[in-house]
């Protein structure tokens, strides 16, 4: 059976091996190092998946095929393009700031894989297995903006700025609904470590097990990380019928690579984020009643492993997104803070209150 | 009061609008070998590629199974051609009954300056050209637009005299 060998185990023994052949200070770093390295090398293989992904869910959705030149079903398109992107050259316009103008990207990316360090991967498989993780994601993922923001201010032009400043509104508003709904799932599982909050779905999803407010909660969270991720229909920074490309419109080759980069790997944070809350993370399907017929399904559940779970809901969510994106036409600025302020504060306010009474009563199952 | 119902009722509308569109787009995602609208150029040339009969694609000279055309060097569509794309070249040679005659040597066609204008094919008194709907006419250098039409060893197609209709 593949779950017999667990994570812990693979862990373990590296951290052994390391012990065998050097000081426990070394092993640390080694381990730090080790661990930095193998997320974000499975990152960038999903970002990979994901841009592929959404080339072929945009041309599907749009009565196309979606590449199909480049290798069998354009496999290899993505790799294409990255190469393209890495022999262009980074070019800086003269009357940019230089150092905020170079450093902007760079920092967007910081931001968005410090979000990474609590994330719960797999049973007993943490960076950083602290009891204030989701207080600290939501910390984190409100600082993406920084690099946004610096990068349209410093490339001195009027495009990028206002795609910036669109940015900064947008994120301000939406942290606040999507914060609300994070909150609910927290209230249900009743601690802020990602750990705790997947275990404590072992026997259902919160989706399933926290009634009517979950599931608001889990709809107003995907809207609002959508927003977040500044993906189409909330694509306002970028706006290409009216920006240009909005706040890295003066970056070229890498630079830009690595701002289509951080989209992506900020798609898939929250993704990770939203199936840890509201879909149990690496939690198999389990269901919360008490028959034989629920247990049988539940024991058959386990047999497929952790890791299955944890990448087929995250995909789930993105397919999600990318659904919304080649769906919805793009909102003007009004729209998209009326959205906000008018519809999904109000709602999710109300509906942290019902959460309140449902967990307070114990109706929750 | 109203007014809060009004709310509900936008916030449940639009959600049943928005999954109006949702869903169509998931049907497309799902059945996209059905409704997938894209022409595979290259791939499909020999399949399911159909331009229109009456496309105007490039001007031939037809020769049927005797390799046997129907110009006779009357040079009317060199004369009608407002572009000068049409060279006709005619020699004189001598029929067996001794009698001389101006036969075609070279039909040239100047792809390069053709608008498609069918004027050639209407001044052509002997129908002895056609608009034929081909595109795949793009080559590497402009020289190689120049066509000779009529084949190697062609020649002109006798008309059935009256005696031959009659019998
Ligand atoms: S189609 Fe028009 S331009 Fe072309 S050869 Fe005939 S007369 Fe000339
Ligand atoms: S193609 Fe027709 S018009 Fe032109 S030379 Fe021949 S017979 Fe005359």
């Amino acid at each position: 059976m593949i779950s017999m060998i667990e994570f812990t185990d693979i862990t373990a023994w590296i951290h052994s091996l390391l012990l065998s052949v050097m000081t426990p200070t070394w092993t640390y770093i080694v381990e730090l190092a080790l661990s930095g390295v193998t997320a974000l090398v499975v990152l960038l293989v999903c970002v990979i998946i994901m841009v592929y992904m959404e080339r072929k869910v945009a041309g599907f959705m749009q009565l196309r095929w979606g590449p199909n030149r480049v290798g069998p079903y354009g496999i290899f398109q993505v790799i294409a393009d990255v190469i393209k992107l890495l022999l262009k050259e980074s070019f800086s316009p003269n009357r940019a700031d230089k150092v905020m103008f170079n450093i902007a990207p760079a920092l967007a990316l910081c931001v968005s894989l410090m979000a990474l360090a609590p994330i719960s991967w797999a049973p007993g498989l943490t960076m950083w297995d602290t009891n204030i993780g989701i207080l600290f994601i939501t910390a984190i993922s409100s600082m993406g903006v920084i690099g946004i923001l610096m990068a349209g201010w410093s490339s001195n032009n009027k495009y990028s700025l206002i795609g910036a400043m669109r940015s900064g509104a947008q994120i301000v508003s939406y942290e606040l609904s999507a914060g609300l709904s994070i909150v609910t799932a927290v209230a249900l599982a009743g601690t802020l470590s990602t750990t705790g909050i997947i275990q404590s779905q072992a026997d259902g999803w919160w989706i399933l097990k926290g009634q009517i407010p979950a599931i608001i909660a889990f709809l107003i969270y995907v809207i609002a990380s959508t927003a977040e991720c500044n993906r189409a229909p909330f694509d306002l920074a970028e706006a290409e019928s009216e920006l240009t490309a909005g706040y890295h419109t003066e970056y070229a080759g890498m630079q830009f690579g690595i701002f289509y980069l951080n989209e992506y790997i900020n798609m898939a944070i929250v993704s990770i984020i939203a199936s840890t809350l509201f879909l149990g993370g690496w939690m198999p399907f389990h269901l919360p009643f008490d028959y034989p017929v629920v247990h049988t399904f539940n024991y058959i559940m386990d047999f497929i492993p952790t890791w299955m779970w944890f990448f087929g809901k995250m995909f789930l969510i993105i397919f999600f997104m990318m659904w919304f994106r080649w769906t919805f036409p793009r909102l003007r600025i009004d729209q998209l803070l009326k959205l906000e302020w008018k519809y999904l504060l109000p709602i999710s306010i109300v509906n942290l209150l019902f959460a309140a009474v449902i967990i307070v009563l114990h109706w929750h199952l | 009061m109203k007014s809060l119902f009004n709310y509900i009722k936008e916030v449940v509308y639009a959600f049943v609008s928005l999954a109006k569109g949702l869903l169509l787009t998931l049907r497309y995602f799902v059945t996209i070998r059905k409704v997938n609208i894209t022409e595979e150029y290259p791939n499909n040339r020999t399949t399911t590629i159909s331009v229109k009969e009456r496309f105007y694609g490039e001007v031939v000279l037809p020769h049927d199974e005797n390799n046997e055309h129907k110009c006779t060097a009357c040079t009317l569509c060199q004369i009608a051609c407002p572009n000068n794309s049409i060279q006709i070249i005619s020699k004189q040679i001598e029929t067996e009954d001794g009698k001389k005659k101006r036969v075609l040597d070279k039909w040239v066609y100047h792809l390069d300056s053709c608008t498609l204008c069918y004027q050639c094919i209407d001044a052509c008194p002997q129908d002895a050209i056609e608009m034929k709907n081909s595109f795949e006419l793009s080559v590497y250098d402009r020289t190689k637009l120049i066509y000779q039409l009529n084949r190697p060893g062609s020649k002109l197609k006798e008309k059935p005299t009256v005696k031959e209709q009659q019998s």
